[in-house]
């Protein structure tokens, strides 16, 4: 990877301004010095007064908070845009045939190319999904595939998200915003719209409808509840959609059919989008002291009464040590080589990797290999040295449960700082849609963006920001 | 709808409702112990008629024990002990509203939002009886503000009837409580308690359900005791009566048998309490006695509140 200076999205290797960044880079020398502190401000009140927040666990004082959101776009061209979503679609389509093998004929594993106990030891593996024909072939009907990139040439894939990838709704407030904001600056040029990913996910949700299912299927949200830190999310996705926002104990199965519970009598239900952990579904077949789940869900879904987006079980092929395998998957079931790059990852499961991973932590990032947010994980450039002989404590003491990959070079974004623009790193989620009818993509994805100075970890979770991302027409 | 969804928009409702009652309660309090005794007619401690109308002065006396300004206004606009202090409705109502917020329009959303954040201004600090105006004032406000963003905003399905059923029975409710409370003050001058004396008592009844100029409107006379119980329990033309609020319940829940195509116990009770309040007048009411009556009717409005409980929302 590269050794030379940080590539910046607007200004390059070497500061010259990048095509796509030539008009906001031009308006942004002409804006009037106090035009943007002001359209900061005016940005934080629209998201605190409709109660754009976000739950941090483990953090009871501010029980709901603000991401921040930088009023900076980040831009990409329609060529590079292309590129990238034709990746995405590749991706995704290989992970959705792995899906079907893994709980169907187990080709890949016949054929030697992934290791059987990574997929049979998974804690995500749910042997209740074996043979099971599901009426559409698709598991992951939602993925958030986290992008990250060190050069103006390659697109590296950072993570697979095939649970409940969350953040799509920061996608389309912040263009709301961006919108109302800067109309100005939005006219100014050719952005492609993301306004319809609603009415895509609704699209796909429909289609993945059991077949004995009505003309107009009744899709719900099943959520968590009002703790969850996604819930603004669930909510927003049901009102836009029109479809219910549902918990558990609103559902129940009788005959082996689902029905909400509505102020009319109980409504049969036909598809669940879910954003709750596998897990949680149904305290029958899952974790017995679940509250949150339906008793029942499970042996209704499997009688084909009822569709669950994304399948339970998809987690298998979205651990990061499954990860390190997806090109390999990509070339197995596409039959082409993988337009996205990965990460190079050493599994520490794996002996030569781990041996690499203990004598090099101080220049590895090091996962566990089910983590998420950004938690549980080692930035070893910024640990200090007693951090970093603790954690490899931690490794030895379960090689299989981590991978390491090198601190990549993140491309930095400019976002608007009390000084002035300033370079942060920033990654990418797109959410590929994925129906009986094909992929649905729109043109965008979230960007996240480190707000420290420095800092490689854009989570929300651990402090970072968010930025409406532009598509340029082509 | 979801009967879960149903039940917050009712409880969302009801709260903000009964956070303006509070506050117009102890808006009155405040006014009526700034006056010099004498016009009170009996030496009354109006801070402690206030803690009995908005309910819970057992807890009251259990935590304070005396019914000081600083302390009925602490347990009645703050405490988070009591579940229907202004602060802890508006805690409840935005915890329904996040709940529930995909049947909000987002201007209710935000009524509630941002009064629950300018609410949370106050919480910290201790309040002074001068600046009791101002804050009960932003309660009213906020609480307008909620109900005319429902009014004007909310499609007219089961979402707004499940919503104006809580307005209605908490309404209700209050009214009838203001009026127990003072019951005394409205009975027959020649009767033991009360005299021409009590015009501030009368005129602060009215004010505690802003009804005050109506009152001139409707009646074009002075105060009269029973007048007064006339228009609060019977009038249908004035929004707070109990006979409006159940010519409001009982149109609400038709709208909703008539959506369902099936109706229930709900209804009915509401059409039976709403013909009783037509057919009757003060004078009945009076001869039966002011009191029972009020009681009787503080009893049929939780039945009703249980019915459209068990029908709809469980």
């Amino acid at each position: 990877m590269a050794a030379r200076a940080v590539f910046d999205e607007m200004s390059g290797h070497d500061g010259q301004s990048r095509d796509a960044y030539r008009v906001l880079q031009d308006w942004l020398k002409s804006a009037p010095p106090h035009l943007l502190e002001h359209r900061r401000e005016e940005a934080e009140l629209f998201f605190r007064r409709v109660g754009i927040t976000f739950a941090v666990y483990g953090n009871t004082e501010a029980e709901e908070r603000l991401i921040p959101f930088d009023i900076i776009p980040r831009i990409l061209s329609g060529k590079e845009w292309k590129r990238l979503s034709q990746g995405l679609e590749q991706r995704v389509k290989a992970l959705n045939l792995f899906l079907k093998d893994i709980y169907g004929p187990r080709e890949i594993l016949r054929a030697g190319i992934i290791p059987p106990e990574l997929v049979y030891l998974n804690p995500y593996y749910r042997p209740q999904m074996h043979g099971l024909s599901l009426n559409s072939d698709i598991y992951v009907q939602v993925a958030g595939i986290d992008i990250v990139r060190v050069d103006d040439q390659d697109f590296y894939v950072l993570e697979d998200n095939l649970r409940t990838p969350s953040g799509v709704s920061y996608m389309l407030e912040n263009r709301e915003v961006m919108m109302r904001l800067f109309p100005e600056l939005v006219g100014m040029q050719r952005i492609r719209p993301i306004e319809n990913y609603i009415d895509e996910l609704l699209g796909t949700l429909k289609s993945v409808a059991p077949s004995s299912s009505p003309w107009d299927p009744t899709v719900v949200l099943l959520t968590p509840g009002s703790l969850n830190s996604a819930y603004y999310e669930h909510s927003f996705l049901a009102d836009r959609m029109g479809v219910e926002l549902v918990e558990g104990r609103d559902l129940f199965v009788r005959d082996e059919m689902v029905y909400m519970r509505t102020t009319e009598g109980p409504k049969r239900v036909d598809v669940i989008y879910s954003r709750i952990d596998d897990d949680f579904l149904d305290p029958l077949v899952f974790r017995p002291d679940s509250a949150l789940g339906v008793p029942g869900l499970i042996a209704a879904y499997r009688a084909g009464n009822v569709a669950i987006a994304n399948a339970p079980g998809t987690g298998v092929a979205d651990d990061k040590a499954m990860y390190s395998y997806v090109p390999d998957i990509v070339r197995f079931y596409m039959g082409e080589e993988p337009i996205l790059k990965n990460v190079p990852t050493w599994r520490c499961r794996e002996r030569e990797a781990l041996s690499y991973v203990l004598d090099n932590l101080h220049e590895l990032v090091v996962k566990e290999v089910n983590g998420s947010g950004g938690y549980g994980m080692l930035v070893g450039p910024h640990a200090t040295v007693e951090a970093r002989e603790h954690f490899k404590g931690r490794i030895l003491g379960n090689p299989d449960n981590y991978i390491a990959q090198p601190t990549l070079a993140l491309s930095t974004s400019p976002i608007f700082t009390e000084t002035g623009l300033a370079p942060r790193h920033v990654d990418l989620r797109p959410f590929v849609l994925t129906g009986r009818d094909g992929v649905r993509l729109v043109p965008g994805g979230l960007t996240r963006v480190a707000l420290t100075e420095g800092s490689l970890v854009v989570n929300s979770s651990q402090g970072g920001g968010t930025k409406d991302t532009w598509v340029l027409s082509e | 709808m979801l009967s879960r969804d149903a039940d917050s928009l009712y409880w969302l409702s009801r709260y903000v409702e009964r956070a303006e009652n509070t506050a117009r309660i102890l808006d009155v309090a405040y006014r009526m112990a700034s006056m010099p005794i004498s016009y009170n007619g009996v030496e009354t401690n109006e801070w402690e008629s206030a803690l009995v109308t908005a309910g819970g002065i057992d807890q009251f006396r259990a935590v304070y024990g005396d019914a000081t300004p600083a302390n009925v206004i602490e347990f009645l606009a703050f405490s988070e002990a009591n579940p229907s202090s202004i602060q802890s409705s508006f805690d409840t109502a935005r915890q329904n509203a996040r709940s529930v917020r995909s049947a909000l329009t987002s201007e209710m959303w935000e009524a509630i939002n941002s009064a629950w954040l300018d609410l949370r201004r106050y919480r910290s600090k201790k309040i002074n009886v001068e600046d009791l105006p101002r804050f009960l004032n932003l309660v009213k406000e906020a609480s307008l503000r909620y109900d005319g963003s429902a009014m004007r905003t909310m499609l007219r399905n089961d979402a707004y009837w499940f919503s104006r059923l809580g307005v209605y029975i908490e309404r209700a409710d209050n009214t009838a409580r203001v009026l127990d409370v003072k019951y005394h003050v409205l009975l027959p001058q020649d009767a033991a308690v009360g005299g021409g004396i009590d015009y501030y008592q009368w005129a602060a009844i009215l004010r505690s359900v802003s009804a005050l100029v109506s009152y001139q409107w409707v009646y074009h006379q002075n105060l009269r005791p029973w007048l007064v119980a006339d228009l609060l329990i019977l009038r249908e033309e004035m929004p707070r009566s109990l006979a409006a609020c159940y010519a409001f319940l009982s149109r609400n829940l038709d709208d909703i048998s008539h959506r369902y195509g099936t109706s229930g116990a709900a209804q009915r009770q509401a059409r039976a309490t709403h013909a009783r309040l037509a057919n009757q007048n003060i004078e009945e009411i009076f001869q039966h006695g002011l009191h029972e009556f009020l009681q009787d009717f503080l009893a049929e409005n939780n039945r009703l509140g249980q019915a459209i409980t068990n029908q709809y929302l469980g």
